[in-house]
């Protein structure tokens, strides 16, 4: 697969900052997913009262609000994307915050994580974020539902790739989760991952859809015994996307196979987060949960479009004492 | 630091709650606080300081009640008590309702307060403390609505006495005041030494609730005035607190009539089975045993965790407790906050010191440089007969061992004095509601642990107290009976010098085991009609046929796992059989009593057939707690219960007390009627017909006097019940705190036979277990 990259310093800014090896294939081990439980009750009782018990205030909060910019994949994905939408997302993307602003929180030159958009407008992306240090992300294999004929779910894989995206957001076959078949999910993942090559892989769980926490927990330890270097909740279409005990359940799977193979996977929570203080949330429970390391963009991302207005307002509050407006900041 | 390096570091930063209205309510009363009695505050007497743990300083001074103060709160309570109760039902109500409504307005004061004053961290009085405390006293306007209708035969006992710990300041003050108010009472309150102050910002509201002067009195001061409050002219005392003072407790009221509930220490099990969700147990851990210091009654303190899966569960354990943050309790991120005091931080820091046993683990996470602050610790590989397995250290250290099947896990579990709480993790249904109900606690979590709810009833067994708090089966600790009951003078053994009446020799053994059995001391005595005539010998039991009787009694286990249908058979069956021998049973309390005994024996056989109806229709609840999942209040049997019999109503007394008691699965041993025993002697042969299991009821003849003791002090007997003519309560009472068994003495009053039976019996042959099931996948 032909990677499209031109300027070996810009592929260079673009990889991720902090090194970790990369997960790689492992066998299925049935044992492993038939052991895996998820107690629905005791997992909304944490993530229920996790906001009581983790606060972040002032300098400290406007400091985590940035974070979370940091770890956005600004996202469009709507059938009337056009290349201007997706010029004014990516500029977005290099100035999230009026640049006044992040002087004032000695922020200047924060970023998102990177911009993710439908495989047609990889190019105009790309182009757009030359120049930056933002990878641009393709959701790919028949997103969302991910039902097209598998052939050319690959092929879609290898044209996005082609087409400059650095990240691949692949969507899971729901119905072999529904239905038992570990292996096909397996050898599906395994394949998916294999025609993204050098680009990194996000697994779309597609939580919503798969019935139970159980299943959850087992997807997320089958794609990752599979290559994935991200496990992502949701494409923001199903009728329930990221939640918190979601989040808990495909966390921990992600350090139980760090503690038993030493590589760290990403997550990705997406679609339904959209206030400052959700974003807030789940960095705490990434840090309690995971811990610090997670909190980089390598290994963590947050798949969100309207987060970042509510996260400028409250950065303008913080500085300015005042409640902010959403007309005052540029939109994206 | 700059908003860059936060980023960095992403560190969670200070996140304080102000303590300037909590300081403010303190500078109102110039930090020098009286006790409330009557209505108002008094002046400040000598006082004592109360300190914040965190930081050493002083918030306030609070006054020592003397004798004279406590004299003064009881006069204010029993003169305010038959208003209050005569204001029925709804107008108890209103007030109650007004005094949740008024905390839940002043709550983050309430919060503020209890963390300045305990050293709890605001999360918890915040989001734990303050909102159960609300939620008790909302349910019970309830059901100070409804006592009219629901409770019609109950009364109020009048004034009650209550203690409460330093834990749960204001939570067990709510747990104590919200059911005696609801139910007619007055109180007299007595916070704890180190936290008075929400009981006295308490005080401060009752006035704007409407509750009327000398409804509710609050002293205060150390365990010199708990005693006092124990020796003044009070009804009930209520105590929640530890093991030792409860004992004494127990002993200071034996014998006074009182009405006593104590809700004591606890060693709780925390069983992990193989196929839990690890990681969900690991977090339970975090609020059975860091919640509040460890400091908690019911604290999940015993961890038990299947050995093919320990070293995984242990190293999950360890990760999660160096992300624990200790430190500021005002602090909204902080999950371990001060030890009440140093004295308590002192007798930690000793116990663990002292036993060094096993693999002690210090949490990893950063203390605070000043204040009573106690490390998370775990101990693992450990045994039962490891001190640390035993005893309570009521602080932020979690014992460990192994074990290998679910039954061990059990036996493990029950090898404790305690038996406040247990949890249990395992995603099998079949294994959670099997292994359940054979746990010895009042409360079993599954999946879950520390919930609570006022819907639910909260209290031990073994020497973790007794009665419940909470729930329907909370209100039997605030009422009494309406019926009226009368003193009763001691029945004395006729006496007499004649031969025997008529035909052969009968030989009136022990019933032991189902078997008949001589006594151990080999005498007996003659026992003599009204006209002196010789009707045969009785045997006098001593205190070896009691262990005798014990021993056969615990080999019945099994009798309480029957199934309600099979002992309601049974009772029919002796139904059955004494009605087949009823003129020989009347001809026989003829004899002995000299009265006619046909209306005895046919009571008898009714009687019978009530507790074989009320076998399987004694049903527990599922009570409306607010999870999703059910709260199962169930009805286990007390175990194994020691009854002085009536002396009064020879047969009828007998099978009052033995029929609901094995009704509801108990075993019994059984003292019979001291001067009238042969017709319980007789009753030896109907057993035996009617297949009551070996053991299950052992009877023993003589001086109820001689035996009161014995049975009292005996250590695997669960319940003392007396009912004999001899005045035996006070001393029941006295010795039953050896092991805190359950005690029902008459204290000198007799009853109607004819008429005693029913709920009262059944209840005291229960224990109510709350079983918590949250469900969902």
């Amino acid at each position: 697969m032909q990677t499209h990259v031109t300027d070996p310093a810009l592929a260079q800014t673009q990889l991720p900052q902090l090194h970790e090896p990369r997960n790689q294939v492992m066998p299925l081990d049935p044992r492993w997913v038939a052991s895996v439980q998820a107690n629905t009750s005791a997992i909304e009782r944490r993530a229920a009262t996790l906001p009581g018990r983790r606060s972040v205030k002032k300098d400290y909060q406007a400091a985590w609000l940035c974070k979370a910019i940091s770890l956005i994949d600004l996202t469009t994905l709507s059938g009337d994307d056009t290349e201007g939408r997706v010029l004014r997302l990516c500029a977005k993307a290099r100035q999230p915050v009026s640049p006044e602003l992040l002087a004032r929180l000695g922020m200047t030159g924060l970023t998102t994580g990177a911009v993710c958009v439908y495989h047609e407008m990889v190019p105009a992306a790309v182009a757009a974020l030359r120049g930056t240090n933002i990878p641009v992300a393709a959701v790919s294999t028949g997103f969302p539902a991910g039902l097209s004929p598998f052939h050319l779910r690959l092929a879609e894989i290898g044209e996005s790739v082609a087409a400059g995206a650095r990240e691949i957001d692949i969507v899971i076959s729901r119905r072999h989760v529904l239905q038992g078949n570990w292996q096909a999910l397996y050898d599906e993942m395994r394949e998916m991952r294999a025609a993204c090559g050098d680009a990194h892989v996000k697994a779309i769980l597609a939580t919503g859809e798969l019935g139970t926490l159980r299943n959850v927990a087992r997807a997320s330890v089958i794609c990752m015994m599979a290559g994935a270097d991200f496990i992502k909740t949701s494409t923001g279409k199903e009728p329930v996307n990221a939640t918190l005990p979601v989040t808990l359940v495909m966390i921990r799977a992600i350090r139980e196979f760090y503690d038993r193979t030493g590589i760290k996977v990403g997550y990705k929570p997406a679609g339904g987060i959209a206030k400052a203080k959700d974003a807030l949330v789940y960095l705490s429970m990434i840090k309690d949960e995971l811990g610090d390391r997670w909190l980089q963009p390598d290994l963590f991302r947050f798949g969100a479009s309207s987060l970042l207005g509510d996260i400028e307002r409250q950065l303008e509050h913080h500085v300015s004492g005042a409640y902010s407006a959403s007309w005052r900041h540029p939109m994206g | 630091m700059t908003i860059k390096e936060i980023f960095d570091t992403m560190d969670y930063g200070p996140a304080p709650e102000s303590s300037a209205e909590a300081m403010a309510w303190i500078a109102g009363f110039k930090g020098r606080f009286g006790h409330f009695i009557n209505g108002a505050f008094t002046k400040p007497g000598v006082t004592f300081e109360t300190r914040n743990p965190a930081t050493g300083a002083v918030l306030a001074e609070v006054s020592q009640a003397t004798g004279a103060d406590v004299v003064a709160a009881v006069k204010a309570a029993r003169k305010a008590q038959p208003k209050w109760a005569a204001l029925g039902g709804h107008g108890r109500a209103k007030v109650l309702y007004a005094i949740a409504r008024i905390l839940q307005k002043q709550s983050r004061l309430f919060a503020v307060l209890e963390t300045l004053d305990n050293g709890k961290p605001i999360r918890e009085s915040r989001d734990i403390d303050i909102p159960l405390a609300q939620r008790h006293f909302y349910y019970h306007a309830g059901m100070a609505q409804l006592m009219d209708s629901e409770l019609p035969d109950r009364a109020p006992l009048g004034v009650c006495g209550q203690i409460v710990p330093w834990n749960f300041p204001l939570l067990m003050l709510a747990w104590k005041i919200a059911p005696a108010l609801a139910m007619g009472n007055t109180v007299i309150l007595k916070p704890a030494e180190y936290t008075s102050l929400t009981a006295l910002l308490f005080a401060d509201i009752c006035g704007q609730a409407g509750v009327p002067p000398g409804v509710v009195n609050i002293v205060t001061g150390d365990g010199a005035v708990g005693e006092m409050i124990v020796a003044a002219q009070v009804d009930k005392i209520a105590f929640t607190g530890s093991t030792a003072v409860g004992r004494k407790i127990r002993e200071a009221t034996a014998g006074r009539g009182l009405a006593l509930t104590l809700e004591l220490g606890g060693k709780s099990p925390y069983i992990v089975f193989e196929d839990a969700d690890l990681d969900s147990a690991v977090e339970g851990l975090v609020d059975a045993i860091w919640f509040n210091q460890g400091q908690v009654c019911c604290a999940g303190s015993r961890l038990l965790v299947q050995e093919s899966v320990a070293e995984r569960f242990y190293a999950k354990l360890r990760t999660r407790m160096d992300g624990l943050r200790i430190g500021d309790p005002l602090d909204k991120c902080i999950d371990v906050g001060a030890i009440v005091d140093p004295v308590q931080l002192d007798a930690i820091t000793r116990l663990v010191a002292e036993n060094p046993e096993g693999t002690h683990y210090r949490a990893a996470c950063a203390m605070p440089a000043v204040g009573s602050f106690y490390p998370p610790t775990l101990i693992t590989g450990l045994s039962s007969a490891s001190t640390l397995m035993q005893e309570e250290i009521f602080g932020p250290v979690l014992v460990a061992t192994t074990f290998r099947t679910p039954v061990e896990a059990v036996e493990l579990a029950n090898n404790s004095r305690y038996g406040l709480a247990a949890t249990v993790w395992t995603e099998n249904i079949n294994l959670a509601l099997d292994i359940a109900p054979k746990l010895v606690a009042g409360v079993v979590w599954v999946n879950a642990t520390n919930l609570f709810d006022a819907a639910a009833g909260f209290g031990g067994m073994r020497e973790s107290g007794f009665g419940r708090e909470g729930g329907w089966e909370g209100l039997s600790s605030y009422t009494k009976s309406k019926t009226a009951l009368k003193p009763m003078k001691q029945i004395a053994a006729f006496a007499g010098n004649g031969g025997p009446v008529s035909g052969i020799d009968r030989t009136a053994k022990l019933y032991i085991g189902g078997k008949q059995a001589r006594p151990d001391g080999g005498y007996s005595t003659a026992i003599h009609g009204p006209k002196g005539a010789l009707l045969g010998h009785a045997s006098l039991a001593n205190r070896k046929d009691i262990r005798n009787a014990v021993e056969a009694a615990n080999a019945a286990k099994g009798w309480g796992k029957t199934t309600a249908h099979n002992r309601a058979q049974i009772l029919y069956y002796i139904a059955e059989n004494l009605s087949a021998r009823a003129p020989e049973f009347a001809a026989r309390l003829r004899d002995l009593t000299g009265q006619r005994g046909e209306a005895e024996v046919e009571a008898s056989i009714r009687r019978l057939f009530t507790y074989a109806a009320w076998a399987d229709k004694f049903d527990g609840q599922v009570h409306s707690v607010p999870i999703r999942g059910v709260a199962l209040a169930m009805r286990e049997p007390v175990g194994t219960i020691a009854a002085l019999c009536p002396d009064e109503a020879p047969l009828l007394g007998l099978i009052s007390v033995m029929a609901p008691a094995i009704a509801m699965g108990n075993r019994v041993v059984l003292v019979a009627s001291e001067p009238f025993p042969l017709v319980a002697t007789d009753f030896y042969q109907v057993l035996d017909t009617s297949d009551v299991p070996g053991g299950v009821v052992n009877i023993l003849t003589g001086s109820h006097a001689e035996l009161a003791p014995t049975l009292a002090a005996h250590m695997d007997i669960d319940a003392v019940w007396s009912f004999s003519s001899t005045d035996l309560s006070k001393g029941i009472e006295g010795k039953a705190a050896g092991n805190l068994k359950r005690t029902w003495v008459n204290n000198g009053m007799s009853r109607d036979w004819a008429g005693a039976e029913g709920r009262a019996f059944l209840d005291a042959a229960t224990e109510v277990k709350n079983i918590w099931i949250p469900y969902g996948e």
